[in-house]
């Protein structure tokens, strides 16, 4: 196994407190960098059927929103570039240690075979392409949904590597997230002590809204917190929450400013109704404290520090917050992810404290 | 009708109660309610297997009446497929939202320790001991020879 970084929970680099970017985005430049590690078969099936492009359709790669233009390179995928990327995650934004999640259609595939083969290779890319070059990096575990056995046994093999720190699911699947039918997924995360990271993008396999397809960019991307929250009420409502109290669930991409109103909502209809789900045996509120982190970008509240106050106090989750760039995707401009209003100590609490405190591998000098 | 000296004592707040003869206990039988009115607060009581209990007929959320709830037991399970009913009928809904209370203490079970409905104590007493006092039966006939509930309210 690779050495890991010489990063410490005790001190990063510069011997201050290890400084964490929890979601940043490597691009796969074509299906071709991922042939490497794939068997005969599938390298001939692709070139065969000639099958590339296989950017999930939340993220055009030419969308605005995919990619900052500061950070566009002629001709490249976003993201695609490693020293870019260490560049502008670690050193310009001072990071010591940042979590990649690379999106791509192994997430979304619709062949569950196809989908296998392409989050296998995916997970091997990055190590080798990215973890290995520099140990700064770690990842998320991209797992074929469409078939949770084989996604389980992707984690098995994954999980021996350390730099693999959490297992991402998108947030729109097939079936809501705490159906039994996922919970090999989480048996595997469970075992392994992996959060799962829940991330913005969509299978497609429903519209982008419960009522029926929107017309714009802006209306998917603006009702996303739609499918946080029901994939939160999902999972807690199943017993997922019950029958997997190892597992911390990360909503990345999510926003943060919907909280309080779905946490209002929920534990209200839960006094009157919570005969339906007495495995859930304390308010959502509570449970979404205690079981659920966001992450900071895109952070879509004003930037005023008494508003954001506010708005953390009534999550009533300091807590909760994960530092993250969203990198190489266009949520903020300049240097610093941080909005300038964001109270000092929430910013130590976010980008230190709380990502260590779910990210056990992180803390572990193996 | 027995006449007693309405001779006061001190409830659990630091009031004053008194023992009020509310009913027969054959007019209340298992599984079955009453809401009866004492120094002007209704309250309902309930036999639970013969045991009575006595709560204020108001949800502290938005003071419904309880009495109009359904009566059940408590739902538990750690994960889906091992629901079980406890307690069978040990819980008054309230008829507005359905929120659970334990009929033996008044507690809320979605928030026991801020939630709670009053509760009143209800013994059961025979008529023979009614003329010690101090009974205040304002609305029940009484003779000595059946057995009555009363309220301290």
């Amino acid at each position: 196994m690779p050495e890991l970084s010489e990063a410490r929970p005790d001190g990063g680099s510069n011997g201050t407190a290890l400084k964490i970017d929890c979601d940043v985005h490597p691009g796969v430049p074509t299906v071709e960098a991922l042939m490497p590690y794939m068997d005969d078969y599938w390298v001939d099936e692709f070139r065969n059927r000639q099958i590339d492009g296989l950017e999930i359709a939340t993220y055009p790669p030419n969308a605005p929103l995919s990619c900052r233009p500061d950070w566009r390179r002629d001709g490249e995928r976003p993201g695609a570039d490693r020293d870019q990327l260490s560049d502008v995650v670690l050193d310009t934004f001072g990071s010591d240690i940042a979590i990649c999640n690379p999106v791509y259609g192994g997430l979304v595939a619709l062949s569950e075979q196809m989908a296998a083969v392409l989050c296998r290779a995916t997970n091997c890319w990055i190590a080798e392409q990215w973890l290995d070059r520099d140990p700064r990096l770690r990842s998320s575990i991209v797992v074929p949904a469409q078939n949770p056995i084989l996604a389980a046994e992707e984690i098995e093999r994954c999980a021996a590597d350390a730099r693999f720190v959490q297992i991402m699911l998108l947030v729109a699947n097939e079936l809501l997230l705490g159906r039994q039918y996922y919970w090999p997924i989480y048996e595997a995360a469970q075992k392994h002590g992996l959060p799962i990271c829940i991330h913005a993008g969509s299978m497609y396999r429903y519209p982008t809204t419960p009522s029926g397809w929107p017309s714009h960019y802006l209306q998917d991307y603006a009702a996303t917190p739609q499918l946080f929250t029901a994939q939160m009420q999902n999972l807690m409502s199943e017993g997922a929450l019950a029958r997997f109290p190892g597992i911390t669930f990360v909503l990345a991409e999510s926003g943060i400013s919907w909280l309080p109103p779905y946490m209002w909502r929920a534990s209200r209809t839960w006094k009157g109704v919570r005969g339906e789900v007495p495995w859930i045996k304390r308010a959502p509120s509570a449970e979404v404290r205690d079981r659920f982190r966001v992450t900071l970008q895109p952070f879509d509240v004003t930037d005023d520090h008494d508003r954001i106050e506010k708005l953390v106090e009534q999550i009533g989750g300091e807590h909760m917050l994960l530092f993250s760039s969203d990198f190489p995707h266009w949520q903020f401009d300049g240097d610093d992810p941080v909005p300038s209003a964001m109270p000092e100590h929430l910013v130590r609490k976010m980008r230190t404290d709380n990502p260590l405190s779910i990210y056990t591998r992180l803390r572990e000098d193996k | 009708m027995v006449q007693s000296e309405r001779r006061l004592k001190r409830g659990r707040q630091g009031e004053f109660v008194s023992k009020h003869v509310v009913a027969r206990v054959e007019d209340i039988g298992p599984g079955e309610r009453r809401v009866v009115t004492v120094r002007n607060r209704p309250i309902v009581i309930f036999n639970l297997d013969g045991e009575f209990f006595g709560l204020l007929n108001r949800c502290p959320h938005q003071a419904a009446s309880l009495s109009q709830g359904i009566q059940a037991g408590f739902a538990i399970a750690e994960v889906p497929g091992t629901e079980r009913c406890i307690r069978r009928g040990e819980f008054i809904r309230c008829p507005w939202h359905g929120w659970e209370y334990d009929i033996r203490t008044g507690q809320s079970w979605c928030d026991p320790e801020s939630i709670l409905v009053r509760r009143f104590k209800v013994e059961r007493v025979p008529g023979s001991e009614l003329v010690k006092g101090p009974f205040v039966a304002e609305t029940v006939e009484v003779s000595t020879d059946e057995e009555y509930i009363y309220v301290e309210a």
